[in-house]
Parts: C-alpha cells; structure tokens; sequence
C-alpha cells in the first residue's frame, strides 16, 4: 500500500487502488455462506450464534475507530448499553416494533457518540484510554443511579419483542434471532466496507499512521475523527439494541468495564484494521469460551488466558494476520 | 482458508456435545457464576448441591438425576437467558436450578414461562422474582422476609428508638433498606437517616463517619458478601461505633465465618437476622454442618450452600410426588405447599408465591467456649415475604 | 470540624494504599513503555504469599510483607526474563491483550490453589483498634498504611536521586538511545525496575487484605484505580503517583462524605476532567 501511495501519488492510481480493494473475493463469499451454515448443521447452537454475530457488531464498531483510525478505547461497551436500554425503555413504553426499536437506539447510542467525540478527538494515548473508560464507568453509575429507569442490578425484564415484519416471530430455538442478528451485522458490515474503501477510510489511515501530517495536506483530521467516532458509537448501539431485543432483559452488565475490555480482547485477537478480524475474533473468543466453560465451568478462563497469550507470542498481527501471512497472501493493509 | 478454519472449529464444538442419550434420566441445568466476582457464591451453593445428592442418591422416582452445570461468568443476565435456551433445546434439561443473582434469574424466566419447565430460585433474594413466571418457585430467601421481620423486632423486643440505616446503592441493598424501614417505622421507631454506599466501595471510612455525625441509637447495615462485612465492621468500631453504645444491626452476610474471623473481639455484641444459622443446635444442622465441612475441606456451609441443598430436596420430593413425571405443570404443582424439615429449621414454599416460607432468626455475636459466634437469641415462626 | 479531619485522614491512607499498589506500574509504564495491565494480579500474589506465610509459617505480619514482596519480585524476573521481554516495542495492543491473558490465568490458579474464598489477615494486637488524639479516633491500622508508605516514598525518591542505580535508571528514562550508546545495560535496568514494581505491587497486595480483602478476583477489581492512578499521577513520575494516589484517596472519600449521592461518580469525573485538561497526568513529561 505504502508504495502504490506515495510513489504514485495521483489521483487515478488511488482511485485504482480503492476499486482494487472493494472487490469481493472468492474468501468472502465462501465466508458469508459459512456463517449461514448454523441454521442447518448446528440449530441447537443459535443463541450462541445470534450472541456471537451481536458481539461480531460491537467489535466491527470498534475496529472502525481502533482499527482504522487509531482512537484506543476502553470505554466502548457505554455506547452499547445505551442503545440495549433505549430499545428496552422503548419496548417498555409499549413499542416493541424490532426495527424501529433498532433505528431508535442506533440514533440514540450515536447521538451521544457525537457528543462525546467532541472531547475523545482532543487526546490521546493513555489520556484517550482513561478518559473512554471514565465516560464509561460515569455511564454506568449513573444507570445504577437512575434504578427508577434502568432496573439497576436487578436489571429489567424486556416485553417480548414483536415479529419482524409482523411475520418471523422470535422463537425459542433462535431461528428468528439469529437470522435478524445476522442480517444486521451484513449490512454494517457492507456499509463499514464501503466507508474505509473510500478516500475518507484513506483519511482515517492517515490519521493513524501519523496524526500531525494530516493538516498539512489539507484534511481536517477532528472532523473525520468525530464523523467515524459517531458512525461507530451507532454501530455499537445497534449491537446493544439487538441483544436487548433477542434476549429480551437488560441489566447494568451491558455498560461493564469487562464488556469493554472483552470486545477489545476479540479484536485484537481476530486481528485490528481488517473488518474481518472482528467477526473471526468474536466467534473464536465465545466458541472457545463457551466450549471450554461448558467442559470445566470453574476454570475455563485458564485456556483462554493461555490462547491470548499464545496468540499475542505467535501470531502479533492476530488470527487473520497469521492466516493470510500463511496464505501468503500480500497484508492489505 | 478462514472459512475451512472456522468450518473445523465448527465442527469440533458439535462433536463435543452429541454425547450419548441415555434413558430415564432427569436432567437438570444449573445455571450459576462459576467464574468471576461472584464464584465464591457459586461454588458454596453447588456444593449444597453436591451433598444433597451425595446424601440422597442420584437416583429418584426410578430416575437417574444428570447435573448439567452452566457459567454466567457473571453477573449477565443475557447469558443466563442464553445458558437457560440451550439446555432446553440443546441438553433437553427438565428443570432449570441455580441462580444465585436476580438479573440472571429475570433473564432465564422468560425461557422457563415459555418451555413450560420448573425453575428453581436457590438463591437470587429480590422478591419480584418469583412473580415472573408461573414455573418459578424459590428456596433461599427474600431480603424483605428477614429484614422487615428485624425492622419490628428491633422496636419492639431490641429496645431501639431510632437509628441511621447504610446499604449498598443496588437492588437487593435498596429492598433492605426499605423493607427494614418500613418494619422499623410501622413499630413505632424513627429514621435518622440513611447513606447508599457504592455496590464496588473498597473504603468505608466516609459513609461510618456521616453515621457518627448522626449519632443513632443502632446502625442498621446492608453489604454484600465477600470483603465487605469484615470492612465495614472494622470501621464502624475504629470509629467507636460499637456494641452496646451503638447497636450494629444488619442481614446476616455481615457476621458469615470470615467475616467474624477477620473482625475478630471487634464482632462482639453484632445483632443480624437470617434464615440460616451454622451454630443453631439441631440435630439436623449438626448433621448437614458435618457432611459439608467433610466433603469441602473443612469450609463451612453459608447460605449460598442451604439455598442448593434445599433448592435439591425440593426437586427430590417433587420428582417423587409426580412419579418421575418431568412436566413443569406437575412439578411446580407439586412444589406448591410443600414443607419440610431442613437443617436451617422448618420451611415450606407458599402455594400462593411460589415462595419460601421459613423461620427467621435474630441472632447476636457472642463468645461461647472462647470463641465468637452468631447465638440465635430470638425466633420468628412461618415469615412470608412482605411484599408479595 | 473534627470529622473533616478524620475524614481527610481516611482517604490519605487509603490513597497511599493505591500508590503503594500502583507505582510500579507508573515506572514501568513510564521506562518501558509496557502497558502490564497483570500488575494488579501481582499485588494479589503479594496477598497470597503473606496470607500463605503466616497461616503455613506461622510468620508474624510484619515478616509476611517482605516475603509479599520478594515473591512477587522473583516471579517477575521470571516473566520478565521468559515473556515481557519479547513484547518490549510491540504494538500497545498486543501487550494489553498478553497481560490480560495473564491476569486470567492468574485467577484460574489462585481459585485453584485457594478456592474462591475470601482470604484473612488477623493482625497483631497493636495493629487493631484506633488511637485517640485530641478527641479524634485513628485507626491504627491506618497510621501504618502511611507510615509505610512514606518510607517507601523515601527509598524511592532517595534511591532515584542519589544513587547510582537510580542515576542509570533515570538515563534510561529520559533518553534510552543515548543511555544505551554510553555503554549503560538498559535491558538490565529494565529487569530490576520491573521486580522493584512488581515488588511493590506485591507488598500493596498484602497490604490489602486487611481494607478491602483477597479472592481471585483482585487482580481486575484493582485494575481500575491503579490505571486511574498513574494516568491522573503522570507516567514515570514518583512524586506524580503519589499525588495522584493522595488525590484519589482523599476525593473518594470526602465525596462521599459530603455527597454520598454522587460519591461513586466524583472520582471518575475527576479522572476525566483532569485528564482533559492535562493529558500527561499532573507531573507527566512526556
């Protein structure tokens, strides 16, 4: 990449080059189809895979900021939890329509997102680290605060949600859920796609390579920064509505400090700065917890703290990176 | 090459769990956080669990009983609603038990309303609970039961006039704070005041301190297991907040065997209210402390562990009213009315609520034979939760 | 006016509690730039060998601390040596997500080794109780907490300035290239520093136990406030932890002794605002 952008540095190899990038490859399709395969060979398995697509969102949402455009955070889970209690509090109030709900907690969740990035695009490093985990800690004191709203630690239990499209009715094998879960994480993955492809994904990888050149070539690197910090804290809030609609109840625990931490593990772990190493990462991270938990419940967390520090040791660049290294396969990156 | 990846591992994880299917067996999913802050909860209350079979057989009704154990990690209410979906349609369990916090047990009602299986509360003490689906029924107890129940006793027969109540900003510590107020304050007895302390508080000091500046008669205290007792004990006496000056009142967590080793003579003269007390003489108890500390390296049962064991009686004798038969209709039906003896005392579940119906004990800390421990000093027959 | 005190003396001893805990994480992070975010699970260590070495030992309390610190010094030099090392100048990710696997591995081992428990420290009588001084009650056990600390205030900082360990270490801090290119052993410097950390967090653990406890679980909880710490404190910065850690302290508790309502939020909106405003911490440098 480096050298297709700086030696040839016009407009036309750029434009090239992006073309280049957005073209679907065999790997992908073959992905997708695979993810569809649940339904058919392991049905017993759908809460599993409509949680594990749900926390495949949040971890795209995160690789947006993280992974393309260098924001590191710890506090991700508060755009999660906002949009899992706006879809709640508005199934609540009697509105438990699946798609408006989702609309409504997406616009919720970045709304605050866009209110936040005003001061998450101002510092950075261990400021930006700590100041993410701050907005999150504060967020979730303040839904204990407000346990008139919120249920607090109890938590809250969420009317059913309605069919979608007044047809597929959430069933309790989780056919429903996992196609909706599913569906949801295409189309941001399709729309995550389109945006770091196009000269403003470009922008945002400027960005992260080196913050100050920026200006001089003429972008302006706060408003990008917001705009993507925005997009993804909506994308998080989706992810946060659809579990509060496919399992119906909410509790405090969707703005924990270990659900951020947690998405940050699976990103890393899947790989950062590829789409994919977000949804690889989170199905390896929960099959491999629920699988190991499920064989010793009480010491399954042993294994995982050994598989991340294995892949940490052997494969720095994550999951994917080994695997395309292996591939040999030219790092897109 | 992802996808064969991600294909292999798919496939690995079903050969994992297409086990044999043996006949005749009731399987029972326990859904509980093994892992995380609250395992130490966890582990006391399947090791109730654990006894109670190891007692009784693991045979009932001619049936085989089959634990299948599953961790929330938690508190997680989502995966408690998953973990409770997948044993119903992956591990086809009979009965759902366990639950040890209440957001885990409200997200597994839905799934025991909708596939119509017995779901037994061991341990999760907010009252609304059980008020979730026809199929719950619980074992342990409410919060409301044993504090409304203090609330009235400490007007009445504890010679308190007034005192400050301090809880923790949660749930169950918001319940105690009101069902206690409210039993204190119907007796006749009056509130100075009352502090919220953050659920996660690694330092007191603050909160004894406004207590001090009130000045109360008794300081009424609600914490959760874990550090906090022995922390929160210890700086009220630093502050001079002790029995008999300032009676120390609180649910029955603050004075647990770690707790009291811990605080030390500072425990003395600690007046709390349970369900369950480790010392009560009983043969029964003695019997059930034994077993316990015999199969858990001399660990002793708390109320974790009670919760399990009875949450197994109630299953074991309900199993045998319906013959064997596993429908979430007869077993609850079965359920309802229940009574029997158990270590902590008599009990029974109210066919009305579903819902514990059991003695509760007013205990202070006192020395006997040279060590400190809870002495039941007053008892209150056949409470019902309050609230329900 | 007397309770203002008290109180403001409560949060200072609680605050040099988290320095204890959290200052080697502050020089680490600052020399080495290794995010360990497993420094919580060696003050854990720290409580569990003083809880093992008076219960099995029969140790007195005051020997239990030193030996809370060599075990978790010892054990950093190993992991120093066999792990850590191969991460320095790796990307910042890949280090938090290897410690973090290592604070998971931590907890699987001491909820294997000791249950999930919660583990007790009975202290020596002198060190129980509080002392009156001008109608005032200090917990004794408090005066101690600073006491310590203060003395490991004072080696720190002596150590830093006047010795030569201490110069080396500061040349390593400001400029490691040049530090190098003069002929000094920065990997060396770098092991020591890391086991007089991990060290330190060790005796903060045992420490601990007697405020807030010990179960698996330490190693996450403390997490939190060490990285609030030395990211408010500044990194590299002694002095910096210590008014970070002094701050922390005495914020927590008088806010929620004059606003129990807000309490649990003060803390937070301190670190935010703080670091807002300063983005190095209030004595970071770079």
């Amino acid at each position: 990449m480096n050298q297709a952008m700086s030696a040839n540095a016009n407009v036309d190899t750029a434009r090239q080059w992006l073309k280049r990038q957005s073209r679907w490859s065999p790997f992908e399709i073959v992905f997708w189809l695979a993810l569809l395969l649940p339904f058919f060979l392991f049905p017993t398995y759908l809460p599993l895979a409509s949680q594990i697509a749900i926390a495949a969102l949040f971890a795209l949402s995160v690789d947006l900021i993280l992974g393309y455009a260098g924001i590191i955070t710890l506090g991700h889970a508060m755009f999660f939890g906002l949009g899992a209690y706006a879809a709640a509090l508005l199934a609540k109030a009697g509105w438990s329509e699946p798609l408006t709900g989702l609309l409504f907690a997406g616009v919720f969740a970045g709304l605050i997102g866009f209110i936040t990035s005003f001061m998450i695009v101002r510092v950075q490093h261990l400021a930006l680290l700590m100041i993410t985990l701050g907005l999150g800690v504060l967020t979730l004191e303040l839904a204990n605060a407000m346990s008139w709203l919120t249920g607090g630690t109890d938590g809250l239990r969420v009317p059913r949600t309605w069919p979608i499209f007044n047809y597929f009715r959430f069933d309790l094998w989780g056919y429903t859920s996992y196609g909706y879960t599913l569906a949801v994480l295409f189309i941001c993955f399709l729309l995550s796609r389109l945006l770091v492809n196009s000269s403003f994904g470009l922008a945002l990888r400027g960005i992260r390579e080196n913050v100050k050149r920026m200006p001089a070539i003429g972008s302006d690197h706060h408003r990008h920064l917001q705009k993507i910090y925005t997009i993804s804290a909506a994308m998080a809030g989706l992810a946060g509505a659809l579990l509060a609609q496919t399992t119906s109840t909410v509790a405090l625990d969707v703005l924990s400090f270990t659900r951020s931490a947690d998405v940050i593990v699976m990103l890393v772990l899947g790989g950062t700065g590829r789409l994919y190493g977000a949804i690889v990462g989170a199905i390896i991270f929960l099959v491999a917890r629920d699988q190991l938990a499920g064989i010793n419940p009480q010491y399954w967390y042993f294994w995982i703290g050994l598989l991340l520090m294995v892949v940490v040791l052997f494969m720095p660049k994550g999951i994917l990176g080994f695997l395309s290294r292996l591939a040999g396969r030219r790092d897109n990156d | 090459m992802k996808t064969k990846k991600i294909i292999a591992l798919l496939g690995a994880s079903l050969a994992w769990t297409t086990a044999g299917y043996a006949q005749e067996t009731v399987k029972i999913g326990v859904i509980l956080p093994y892992s995380g802050p609250f395992a130490d909860a966890a582990n006391q209350l399947q090791a109730g669990i654990d006894l109670y079979i190891a007692k009784h057989g693991d045979t009932v009704a001619g049936k085989k009983i089959e634990l299948i154990k599953k961790d929330t990690g938690g508190p997680a209410a989502d995966v408690a609603q998953r973990m409770a979906q997948e044993l119903v349609v992956r591990d086809g369990a009979d009965i759902i038990a366990g639950f040890a916090l209440t957001p885990e047990a409200l997200g597994a009602a839905p799934v025991a309303e909708e596939a119509q299986k017995l779901m037994v509360v061991m341990n999760a003490a907010t009252s609304m609970v059980t008020e979730q689906s026809e199929y719950i029924v619980r074992t342990s107890v409410t919060i409301p039961q044993v504090n409304y129940a203090l609330g009235k006793w400490a007007f009445e027969d504890g010679g308190v006039t007034q005192a400050y109540t301090l809880v923790s900003d949660y749930g169950p510590g918001h319940d105690a704070e009101k069902s206690f107020s409210a039993g204190f304050t119907e007796a006749g007895g009056k509130i100075l005041g009352s502090d919220r302390t953050p659920v996660a508080n690694p330092d007191f000091s603050a909160f004894v301190q406004r207590v001090k500046d009130a000045n109360p008669e008794a300081v009424y205290i609600f914490v959760p297991g874990g550090a906090q007792p022995a922390a929160i004990g210890k700086a009220l006496v630093d502050r001079g907040l002790a029995p008999p000056a300032t009676k120390i009142l609180a649910q029955g967590e603050l004075t647990h065997p770690e707790a009291l080793a811990s605080m030390g003579e500072t425990a003395r003269g600690i007046i709390t209210t349970f369900h369950y007390t480790l010392e009560r003489d009983d043969p029964l108890n003695k019997e059930y402390v034994e077993g316990y500390t015999a199969a858990n390296n001399g660990r002793e049962p708390d109320l974790f562990s009670i919760g399990g064991y009875d949450g197994m009686h109630l299953i074991y004798e309900a199993l045998k009213k319906t013959n064997g038969d596993t429908s979430g209709d007869a077993l609850i039906a079965a359920a309802k009315g229940m009574s029997w003896q158990s270590p902590r005392g008599p009990m029974s579940i109210d066919p009305e609520t579903r819902d514990v119906v059991q003695t509760v004990y007013i205990r202070e800390v006192q020395e006997v034979d040279g060590k400190l421990q809870n002495v039941i000093i007053h008892e209150i027959p056949d409470v019902k939760d309050p609230l329900h | 006016m007397s309770s203002i005190v008290i109180v403001l003396f409560d949060g200072f001893a609680f605050g040099m509690l988290l320095f204890v805990l959290s200052v080697g994480l502050s020089v680490t992070l600052g020399l080495m730039n290794f995010i360990n975010l497993a420094h919580g699970a060696f003050g854990m260590l720290g409580g569990y060998a003083a809880v093992t070495a008076m219960r099995l030992l029969g140790f007195p309390f005051l020997l239990a601390l030193p030996t809370a610190f060599l075990a978790a010094a010892l054990l950093s030099i190993v992991l120093e040596r066999t792990l850590f090392r191969r991460l320095y100048g790796a990307p910042e990710l890949n280090q938090v997500l290897l410690t973090i696997g290592m604070v998971f591995v931590a907890a699987a081992i001491a909820t294997y080794l000791f249950g999930t428990v919660q583990q007790v420290i009975i202290l020596p009588s002198w060190l129980r109780g509080s002392v009156e001084i001008a109608g005032m009650r200090f917990g004794v056990y408090r005066i101690f907490l600073i006491g310590i600390a203060l003395i490991v205030t004072a080696l720190l900082v002596f150590g830093l300035e006047r010795t030569r360990l201490g110069a080396q270490i500061r040349a390593a801090v400001d400029n490691q290239r040049v530090a190098k290119g003069l002929g000094l052993d920065v990997e060396k410097i770098f092991g020591i520093t890391f086991a007089l950390g991990s060290g330190l967090a060790g005796l903060g653990g045992a420490l601990a136990v007697e405020i807030v406890g010990l179960d698996p679980s330490f190693g996450f909880h403390f997490l939190v406030y060490v990285l609030i710490v030395v990211s408010v404190g500044g990194l590299g910065s002694i002095t910096g932890s210590f008014v970070g850690a002094a701050l922390l302290g005495i914020f927590d508790v008088a806010g929620k002794y004059f606003w129990p309502e807000i309490g649990s939020f003060l803390i937070y909106l301190l670190l935010v605002a703080i670091l807002f405003v300063r983005p190095l911490g209030l004595f970071g440098k770079r």
